[in-house]
């Protein structure tokens, strides 16, 4: 069960990995996560869902390597297995013909705007897509993205490729020169997402954010990814993890996810010590 | 082989003190998880079992909530026969190794037992706890199950209440399967109650035998979410589903300040330490945060478990990094008599009290949370739910 049946490497930290997971890709919908252990003793952690093929019975996830377990899980090879999978968690995105929408994609966000991008274009809206991120080495899945976009602008920050700017600046250009945006998803880093809301904000177009905190059980019973939206408490987990950007408190948000900032390191140098002792046999 | 017991009159049966548990040292089991009490020996089991005095309209029966055969189980421990203790008690509890830990006797059987009312009872929970672990250690025999029903149930939930209805329904010849969501069973038995209080390798074997019963369980399993209610019943051919999803969320009180980091719900904090056990960081990945000045809200079970895990975690890390080890304060708004924690539990806690209204002084709410170093576990109240309702009412009536 859970076993990687392929893997893609985009960059050094950035991979794709398409799992085993029958049931899991029987009920997947876009905007929906799974809480994934690589080992027995791993940590729970939130992986958003890429991709899913209902017929073929599996899920494709795309991360970044930021830390012990993201790293552990790059170090994975097909014919490997999960130590458990845990899904579809959270609620599906809300699809309608809104008309016309902009899907924003930073980094490693790119990978769930994709099936949202789909499934908004297929429901019949003008789709327009923005992608970016800090370099060309992180950028992936262009070719996807344009095919499931009426327009596509890329950019990187450092403009190793495509334009040189940040998502913001053609996603401000794009609602001032046209007035029948109806509807705007940005899907990234928490700091991304806070400049796409703000970004947004006077325009009054509605901007939904895919918020990506701490998790343990993904389910509803801890508490560990609580946020606040519009001044009330919410989990990430059941309530998202999807949420009105302009209402999101995107300084507690940060905070929050910075408590294991000490232990993370100490974790990270320990993987690194021991996978590089044994490399070197 | 039983030697020949001498058979005691009522009246030295009545004599006889109730017998102390075997417990971990307060300076030692502060440094580790490993269990507290450490359960009867032989000896001790045979000397408490000679004070049941064999009623014969039983009371303590009327406060088991599965109707246990005590005084049968007790005599047939008392003649050293193991396995009839094991059947008596096993014909209506499932989960004795469990229940002998964790169940709160003394306001169940205990406080029925007749010799209560001059002396002390006679000490079921830990008669109880002690044949289960014999059998445990002898290799647990599963019971001859009735032909099949040809009926299938779906159980929501590898808790207490879904394993013991999963365990009941198998042993009445029907199919069962067990949906949990995380990815091992036991609900609070695994992610609540500390491994001090209930082994996890005691969990895990009272699991295996619900197994050995003929029961399926699948891991892993959101209901609601990889699969509704509606194609258990109607698409996967289930004739029934029981519900037994647990004691539940945590409910934030809306305080000021709750959402800083270094304010966990008990829910979280247990489940880092127990369930994913932050106390094996960083040979196991969960991290957990303890600071050197503990505050727990609520003086429950669940918050002495959250305190008394505290108190470990900080004394242990203080131990290994160097430090002191850190100072835990239960805060709860009434006295001490009125805590719903069970009396063991609060016994092995050990605390000092101090003056509640003293404590809330010193801990304003909106004070409370400043960060990882004066870190603070948050218990909201109805992490027992109706628990905490009941004594409202009944305060108030």
């Amino acid at each position: 069960m859970y076993e990687i049946l392929e893997k893609e490497t985009f960059s050094d930290v950035t991979k794709l990995i398409v799992v085993s997971a029958p049931d899991v890709a029987h009920k997947a919908k876009a905007g929906q996560f799974v809480v994934v252990r690589v080992v027995e003793e791993g940590e729970r952690i939130p992986l958003t869902i890429a991709d899913f093929d209902r017929e073929q019975g599996t899920i494709t996830m795309v991360f970044q390597e930021v830390g012990k377990s993201t790293m552990h899980l790059g170090s994975l090879q097909p014919g490997d297995a999960l130590a458990s999978l845990t899904g579809p968690l959270g609620r599906p995105t809300e699809i309608e013909n809104y008309s016309t929408v902009i899907c924003v994609g930073g980094g490693v966000g790119i990978a769930p705007v994709y099936p949202i991008a789909r499934e908004l274009r297929a429901a019949g809206n003008y789709v327009i897509s923005i992608i970016g991120a800090r370099t060309k080495d992180l950028l992936f899945w262009e070719d996807k993205m344009r095919a499931v976009s009426d327009e596509l602008i890329v950019c990187t920050d450092d403009g190793t490729y495509g334009r040189k700017a940040l998502v913001t600046i053609p996603l401000k250009e794009l609602l001032e020169e046209r007035d029948d945006v109806a509807h705007i998803w940005a899907i990234g880093p928490a700091i991304m997402m806070k400049f796409c809301s703000l970004t947004t904000k006077p325009f009054g177009v509605p901007t939904i954010v895919s918020l990506n905190s701490i998790m343990v059980d993904g389910t509803g019973m801890c508490g560990s990814c609580r946020v606040e939206v519009g001044g009330k408490t919410k989990f990430v987990c059941v309530d998202g993890p999807e949420f009105d950007g302009h209402q999101v408190d995107w300084d507690l948000l940060l905070a929050r996810q910075r408590i294991y900032l000490p232990e993370e390191k100490l974790a990270k140098e320990k993987f690194l010590a021991e996978h590089s002792a044994r490399a070197t046999g | 082989m039983s030697e020949p017991v001498k058979e005691l009159t009522k009246k030295e049966r009545m004599a006889i003190p109730r017998h102390e548990m075997p417990r971990q040292k307060p300076e030692d089991r502060r440094k580790n998880f490993f269990e507290v009490a450490l359960g009867y020996s032989v000896e001790l089991a045979r000397q408490e079992a000679e004070r049941c005095i064999q009623c014969k309209k039983p009371k303590c029966i009327e406060g088991c909530p599965v109707e246990v055969p005590i005084p049968e189980f007790i005599l047939a421990l008392r003649n050293g026969d193991m396995p009839g203790a094991v059947r008596a008690l096993k014909s209506k509890n499932n989960l004795p190794a469990i229940c002998g830990r964790v169940c709160p006797q003394e306001t169940q059987c205990e406080i029925k037992c007749v010799l209560g009312k001059k002396g002390q009872p006679v000490a079921i929970g830990r008669l109880e706890r002690y044949v289960a672990d014999w059998e445990l250690g002898q290799g647990v025999t599963p019971p001859e199950i009735p032909p099949s029903t040809g009926k299938r149930v779906a159980v929501v939930g590898a808790g207490p209440a879904g394993l013991t209805c999963a365990a009941d329904l198998a042993r009445m010849g029907h199919a069962v399967t067990i949906f949990e969501a995380l990815h091992a069973p036991g609900g609070v038995l695994m992610y609540g109650i500390p491994e001090f209080r209930l082994p996890k390798d005691i969990v895990l074997a009272e699991v295996n035998y619900v197994k050995s019963l003929g029961v399926e369980l699948r891991l892993n399993a959101v209901v609601g979410k990889l699969f509704t209610i509606d194609e258990l019943l109607n698409e996967q051919g289930y004739d029934a589903v029981f519900l037994g999803t647990g004691a539940g969320l945590p409910m934030f009180m809306n305080i000021p300040g709750e959402n800083y980091n270094g304010v966990y719900s008990a829910n979280e904090f247990l489940t880092r330490v127990n369930l994913m056990k932050g106390y094996l960081f960083p040979e196991w990945d969960t991290p957990v945060k303890v600071g050197k000045k503990v505050a727990v809200i609520g003086a429950g079970n669940v918050a002495m478990d959250s305190a008394r895990c505290a108190l470990r975690l900080g004394t242990m890390r203080a131990l290994e990094e160097g430090g002191e080890p850190p100072e835990v304060h239960i805060v709860y708004r009434r006295s001490r008599v009125e805590m719903p924690a069970r009396a063991e539990e609060v016994e092995n806690a050990g605390y000092q009290w101090q003056d509640v209204r003293e404590a809330m002084r010193r801990y304003p709410p909106a004070e409370l949370a400043e960060g990882p170093n004066d870190g603070l576990y948050f218990v909201p109240r109805p992490a027992l739910g109706l628990w905490a309702t009941r004594r409202r009412f009944e305060r108030a009536g």
